[in-house]
C-alpha cells in the first residue's frame, strides 16, 4: 500500500523510515542472546529470522514444546511477536514459522512432506520476480511445484527453484553456520577413541581449562559464564554452564566449579569432542599481589562463594544496614561479592540477636502508659518481668506507608526471672489510640 | 640421678615428638585465639580456643531452641579472629544489629542460606577447606560423628576456626548434645540474671558458660559477662552469690 494512501484511511498516522542496517544489528544481537540461552549452533536468517540446530539442545530447556513455547514468551516479555516452528529441515521450518496461525508448531520427524505441501510459494526463499512469474503460471502452493517435472522449471527459472525444494524436503542438506561472536575464546579436544569413564573427562576439562585460561590470559579477559560442551559419538550434545560472580582466569577455580558436576555427564556410548568456550567474558587486567613485607592479606573469598553458588540449594548474601528506625526495615541483603559498605548500625541501645520473623501478640499486665510490663505470656508461659529498660520509641515512617502517619511502637526490654531477656513493644504509645491498638507484642530475643 | 632425670625426660620429649608427629598435627603451626580470661584459658590446652579446629556451642535451657546467646557468644570469637566469616544457616533469623554490637562488623561476614540441613554441612566443610577465613559458622540441628570427623580434618588442614552452634526445634531434641562428636571444645550457654544496676533497669548480661567437653583438657563452669562491643568476655565479679544478687534487684512498680 502507497504511503499516501494508508495516510488518508488512517487520521494521524506516524510514518518512520525503514532501517535495514538497525534491524541486522539488532537481529544479531538477538542471534548472540540466543546462543547464550538455547543452543550452541545458532545463526541469522536474516531478514527477520533466527535459525537454530536445536537437536540434543532442547532438553536442557524441558523439551522441544516447552522451549519453543519459553521462547515466544520471553520475546513476549520483551515486547516482540515471535513465531516459531520446529522442523526436520530449515527450509520446511522457515516457511511453517512465516505462514502458520498459531505462535508455535511442531512437526513430528518424517512428516515434512506432507505438511510443507498446502504452503503458499513465497515460504520457499525464492527471488520475488520468480515467484511472481510462478504464479502467472498457475502454480500456487508448494506441493503444485514440487509435483511438476524439473527440467522445463530449471529451463525457465535456473538451479534456484530446484535448490530450494530439495532443501525443504530435505534431499539437499543445508548446513547451519554457526554465529560466533567475534572475541568468543573456544577451546576443543577432538578424540580419536571416544572416552567415557568419568576420570578421564576429569583429566581432559583440566587440560581445557587450563588451555582456555591460557587463552584468556593473551587477552586480558576472564570468564563470567563458561560452557563446556559434550559431543558424544552418537551425535548429542550435553552442556555444563559455570558462572562466576567475578571474571575468572584461575586454572584450579574454574576447574573446581566443572569437577563438581562432571558425575552429571552422561558419556553413553562415548565422548568424541569436548569443548569449552567462555561465553561471557569481562576485562581481566592483571593486579600485582601484595609482597612478603606486608603481612596481612585479605583472602579473595570469591571462588568460594562461586563454588557454592554453583551448587544450587544456597542463596549467599552478605547484610547491610539500612537507614530505618523500624527492626525489620533496618538490615537489607546484598551480593556477597558488592562493595564493602562501611557503615554499621547505630549501637548504643540493645538489640536482640534472634528476631522474630512476625512479632507474635503476647498478653501482658502493664501499667499504662509508660510502664514496662509486670508479667506477660508468651507461648503458653507466664513469664514475671524481674527488671525492664524502656521505652524505647519508634516512630512510623509516614515518608513510606502514609497508614504510618502517626504510628508508635514502644520497645522495652524485660528480662524474667531465670534471666531470660525479651524485646516486647506495645503498638501505640499508651494514651492515643490513634497511634496503635495499644496490643504487647514480643520481637525478638536476647542473648 | 641427674643423669636418669636427664635421659628420661630426653626419652619423653622424643615420645612427644613421635606422637605429635602420629596426630599429623606437628608440621603445622597450631595457634589458640585466647579469650583474655585466665581463668577460662587455664582450662583450654594451649591457652586459648585452638584454630584449626572444630568447636560446639548450644544454648541451655529455650537457648537451645532459639540460640541467641551461643550466636553472639560465637559472634564475639569471629568478632576476634581477623579476615572473612562464613555463616551457613537453614533458617535467617540473626538480627545482625546485635552481632555488630560485638565487634562483628556486616561488611565482613557472607551468610549461604541453605535449604537443607545437608547442604549446611557441605558449604560448611568447603568453607573450612577453603583456608584462610577468620572463622566458619555453621548452625546445626544434627552433627553425626562422622561429619563431624571430616569438619574437624577439614578444619585441621586448612587452620580455620570451625564453629557450630547447636539449635534444635524442640527442648526433648536437645538431648543429642550429650552424642559425642570430635569437635575439640563443646560449650553449652545459658542465660543468667543480669549484672545489678543501682537504678531500676537491665544490666550487663550474663551467661553461665558450660565448657562440658574440652580434648586434652579439662571442663570447667564460669559465670561470665556477655560480649562487650569487642567482642570479649569478662569473668562475672560476683559469681559466688546468685541468691544474693537476686535479692538485691529491684522490684518494679
Amino acid at each position: 500500500m502507497p504511503a499516501a494512501k494508508a495516510q488518508a484511511l488512517f487520521q494521524g498516522l506516524v510514518m518512520i523510515d525503514a532501517d535495514p542496517s538497525a534491524d541486522i544489528a539488532a537481529l544479531q544481537r538477538l542471534t548472540l542472546w540466543a546462543l547464550s540461552q538455547y543452543s550452541p549452533v545458532v545463526a541469522m536468517d536474516p531478514p527477520d529470522g533466527i535459525v537454530m540446530d536445536t537437536e540434543g539442545a532442547d532438553h536442557l530447556q524441558g523439551g522441544e514444546a516447552l522451549m519453543l513455547s519459553g521462547l515466544v514468551n520471553r520475546f513476549r516479555g520483551r515486547g516482540l511477536a515471535a513465531r516459531a516452528a520446529i522442523a526436520d529441515t530449515w527450509g520446511a521450518a522457515h516457511a511453517l514459522a512465516r505462514s502458520i496461525d498459531c505462535e508455535t508448531i511442531i512437526v513430528p520427524p518424517g512428516e515434512t512432506a506432507n505438511v510443507v505441501s498446502r504452503l503458499p510459494l513465497p515460504s520457499l526463499r525464492l527471488p520475488a520476480d520468480i515467484v511472481k512469474s510462478l504464479h502467472t503460471l498457475g502454480f500456487a502452493t508448494v506441493g503444485d511445484l514440487a509435483t511438476t517435472p524439473r527440467a522445463p522449471l530449471t529451463l525457465r527459472f535456473g538451479p534456484e527453484v530446484g535448490r530450494r525444494l530439495d532443501q525443504m524436503f530435505g534431499q539437499l542438506a543445508e548446513p547451519i553456520d554457526p554465529i560466533r561472536p567475534s572475541q568468543l575464546v573456544e577451546v576443543r579436544k577432538l578424540f580419536a577413541e571416544p572416552i567415557g569413564a568419568p576420570e578421564t573427562i576429569e583429566k581432559y576439562v583440566g587440560r581445557l581449562v587450563r588451555k582456555l585460561c591460557l587463552e584468556l590470559e593473551k587477552r586480558g579477559l576472564g570468564a563470567r559464564r563458561a560452557d563446556l560442551i559434550v559431543h558424544r559419538v552418537d551425535n548429542t550434545i550435553q552442556a555444563l554452564r559455570a558462572g562466576t560472580a567475578k571474571p575468572a582466569r584461575d586454572v584450579v577455580w574454574l576447574t573446581k566449579l566443572f569437577r563438581d558436576r562432571i558425575e552429571r555427564i552422561e558419556p553413553g556410548f562415548g565422548i568424541e569432542k569436548l569443548s569449552l568456550a567462555a561465553t561471557l567474558v569481562e576485562p581481566l587486567v592483571d593486579i600485582q599481589s601484595a609482597s612478603s613485607l606486608i603481612e596481612e592479606q585479605a583472602t579473595d573469598v570469591t571462588p568460594l562463594i562461586d563454588v557454592l553458588g554453583n551448587r544450587g540449594g544456597q542463596r549467599i548474601f552478605r547484610v547491610a544496614p539500612v537507614a530505618s528506625d523500624v527492626p525489620e526495615r533496618s538490615v537489607q541483603r546484598i551480593a556477597p561479592t558488592a562493595e564493602e559498605v562501611g557503615a554499621n548500625w547505630p549501637l548504643h541501645w540493645p538489640r536482640p540477636s534472634r528476631l522474630l520473623a512476625r512479632p507474635e501478640a503476647i498478653e501482658v499486665i502493664a501499667l499504662m502508659p509508660d510502664h514496662p510490663p509486670v508479667s506477660f505470656t508468651w507461648r503458653g508461659k507466664r513469664r514475671r518481668v524481674k527488671r525492664a529498660d524502656g521505652p524505647e520509641r519508634i516512630f512510623g515512617e509516614w515518608w513510606q506507608r502514609s497508614c504510618e502517619w502517626i504510628a508508635v511502637r514502644d520497645y522495652f526490654v524485660v528480662e524474667d526471672d531465670a534471666g531470660e531477656r525479651f524485646w516486647v513493644f506495645r503498638s501505640g504509645d499508651g494514651v492515643d489510640a490513634e497511634t496503635g491498638s495499644h496490643k504487647w507484642f514480643l520481637h525478638g530475643v536476647f542473648a | 640421678m641427674t643423669i636418669a632425670a636427664a635421659s628420661s625426660n630426653t626419652v619423653l620429649n622424643e615420645l612427644r615428638e613421635k606422637i605429635a608427629s602420629l596426630e599429623g598435627t606437628g608440621s603445622r603451626i597450631r595457634t589458640v585465639l585466647p579469650f583474655g580470661v585466665g581463668e577460662i584459658d587455664a582450662r583450654l590446652p594451649g591457652g586459648g580456643l585452638a584454630y584449626g579446629a572444630l568447636h560446639e556451642v548450644a544454648g541451655g535451657g529455650n537457648g537451645a531452641i532459639d540460640g541467641a546467646a551461643a550466636a553472639l557468644f560465637i559472634g564475639g570469637i569471629a568478632a576476634r579472629t581477623t579476615g572473612k566469616v562464613i555463616w551457613c544457616l537453614t533458617r535467617f533469623d540473626l538480627f545482625f544489629p546485635a552481632l555488630a554490637q560485638v565487634g562483628l562488623h556486616p561488611d565482613r561476614v557472607i551468610f549461604v542460606e541453605c535449604d537443607k540441613e545437608e547442604t549446611v554441612l557441605a558449604s560448611f566443610e568447603e568453607a573450612l577447606r577453603y583456608g584462610g577465613l577468620g572463622a566458619v559458622v555453621a548452625e546445626l540441628v544434627r552433627l553425626p560423628m562422622t561429619a563431624s570427623r571430616r569438619l574437624q580434618l577439614a578444619a585441621e588442614q586448612s587452620g580455620t576456626m570451625g564453629l557450630v552452634i547447636r539449635r534444635w526445634r524442640r527442648q526433648t531434641e536437645a538431648s543429642d548434645f550429650g552424642m559425642p562428636t570430635a569437635a575439640a571444645t563443646r560449650w553449652r550457654i545459658s542465660v543468667l540474671p543480669s549484672e545489678p544496676l543501682p537504678v531500676p533497669g537491665v544490666g550487663r548480661a550474663r551467661w553461665l558458660a558450660e565448657l562440658m567437653r574440652v580434648r586434652a583438657g579439662e571442663g570447667g563452669e564460669f559465670i561470665i559477662g556477655a560480649c562487650d562491643g569487642k567482642g570479649r568476655i569478662c569473668l562475672s565479679s560476683d559469681t559466688a552469690d546468685r541468691q544474693d544478687q537476686a535479692s538485691r534487684s529491684f522490684a518494679l512498680s
